[in-house]
């Protein structure tokens, strides 16, 4: 315990880089998960066919796996994010974000496509009918509306990728879980260390289940 | 739109040119099994005012929405100014653009203000700016009586108050023909009146053109003060056709009899 709040800059540095993995990939996830979403409710059959096996290989799949084969698969590739390190980000940091949203926008475009069947087809005719295209359509009328049906199970698909960032702690970043693990090894009193840290994700993972509870209630009123 | 056109005291609706604005040449349709569209042949003139009745499930819903294509048909064609109507893609939706619908459901944007109901379409199609936009919107919305709930949200009007911003909606992007599916079958008694008299307001307005108009409806009275023409529809044909006086006082077909029997008696 008292290891931990002597270095309590590295307690917070560790955290700064979970959440760093964690809004770097929901924002990702988001954005790609509502693209998919969109591709499987489209009328391009195409389209509709590449993202639904996309979700069933990726969705079915263990995120260590996807890790492994993003930090490890994709070098021998030859794709080594050499751009990336340009611009000055850590090419493992950027290859744990690309993990993290390839598998977690399978679950949010899951969740916004319920939300999407959510809205009435009635909506989405009457901006048809107004001359929009299917992207108009899409992004002016249904997925405003699919996305307030959607905030409950978000936060929940967005608090375990909270706790999925601690996979990357297998592949050297000095996440929470790695730096947890760096203060047990050289402690011989595990638990109070296990508490400080389970502590941080708890209150991190309060944050999200706050904000998610004031965006469902602010979108119930402006209606 | 002129307002040249001072003939208009005996029969405002005879349209001055005889080159229809809506074909429907041969049109087939069916859902699965159901053969809900079968041979139509209909062809509607610009300021012409169509009303469309008949039993439920006689396809009259059906006809009304397969003209901006909500509904796909599997036979024949369908003409709008002498063009086919396109596939699904950015020719429709600007197509969709020129023909207004009004639903049974109202369907206005939950999530938008009124007035942003009115103004979607004339900013992200028409490509207006948002000051013209508002205030077109606002000119329909006065139009349609009910400027006043501008700031509010659907929710919170009347049926018949959402129904006529649903008006306003299709008029603001000065369509050249509106359809209107059961436009009053969803509103309480004391409501349909404010929705049948904007309606009638645009088949016979004091000024200007009439516009053309198809109204799937049982409205036997609106039917009779606005329509040029009744098709009567059952089992996915057009069963009867004639002006409104001679259909409800001299209908030919039993089918018609026995149809305007059931609504008529009391």
């Amino acid at each position: 315990m008292e290891l931990v709040l002597s270095n309590f800059d590295l307690y917070l540095s560790a955290f700064r880089l979970t959440i760093g993995l964690f809004l770097v990939s929901a924002v990702g996830s988001l954005l790609l998960g509502t693209l998919l979403a969109a591709m499987r409710v489209g009328p391009i059959a195409f389209m509709s066919k590449a993202a639904t096996v996309y979700i069933t290989v990726v969705r079915n799949t263990p995120l260590l796996i996807i890790f492994v084969f993003v930090i490890i698969g994709l070098p021998k590739l030859g794709i080594l994010f050499r751009s990336v390190e340009e611009l000055g980000i850590s090419s493992f940091f950027f290859r744990a974000c690309l993990a993290l949203t390839l598998y977690t926008s399978t679950f949010v475009a899951e969740a916004i496509r319920s939300g999407i069947n959510a809205v009435p087809l009635g909506q989405a005719e009457a901006a048809r009918a107004i001359g929009l295209t299917f992207g108009g359509t899409m992004t002016q009328v249904v997925l405003p509306q699919a996305f307030r049906a959607t905030v409950p199970p978000l936060a929940s698909v967005f608090i375990a990728l909270l706790k999925n960032t601690s996979v990357a702690y297998a592949f050297g970043i000095l996440e929470a879980t790695a730096r947890m693990k760096y203060f047990t090894n050289i402690s011989g009193n595990d638990l109070p260390i296990f508490l400080i840290f389970a502590a941080g994700y708890v209150v991190l993972v309060e944050i999200i289940s706050f904000g998610a509870n004031r965006l469902e209630r602010r979108w119930r009123v402006a209606r | 739109m002129t307002v040249s056109d001072t003939a208009t005291s005996d029969n405002p609706h005879q349209p001055g040119t005889d080159d229809p604005l809506v074909v429907l040449d041969h049109v087939d349709k069916h859902f699965g099994d159901l053969h809900v569209l079968r041979d139509i042949n209909v062809s509607i003139r610009r300021g012409e005012v169509v009303v469309v009745i008949g039993p439920s499930g006689s396809g009259k819903s059906t006809l009304c929405r397969t003209i901006n294509r909500l509904e796909t048909i599997d036979g024949g064609t369908i003409s709008l100014n002498g063009v086919p109507l396109p596939e699904e893609g950015k020719e429709l939706a600007a197509l969709r653009a020129e023909v207004g619908m009004v639903f049974q459901s109202f369907n206005l944007f939950a999530h938008k203000t009124i007035l942003e109901n009115v103004t979607l379409g004339l900013t992200k199609v028409r490509k207006t700016p948002k000051k013209s936009a508002d205030e077109a919107a606002m000119r329909q919305l006065k139009r349609v009586g009910v400027a006043e709930q501008a700031g509010k949200y659907p929710a919170q009007l009347s049926g018949g108050q959402q129904q006529r911003v649903a008006i306003a909606r299709a008029l603001a992007m000065e369509p050249q023909l509106m359809l209107f599916d059961e436009p009053t079958s969803a509103l309480d008694p004391e409501m349909i009146k404010e929705v049948l008299d904007v309606m009638v307001g645009l088949a016979k307005p004091e000024q200007g053109e009439p516009m053309t108009m198809v109204v799937v409806t049982h409205e036997m009275g609106f039917a009779r003060t606005a329509a040029d023409r009744v098709l009567f529809m059952a089992d996915g044909q057009i069963v009867e056709e004639n002006t409104p006086e001679e259909f409800f006082t001299n209908p030919r077909s039993d089918r018609a009899k026995d149809f305007l029997g059931k609504i008529l008696k009391h």
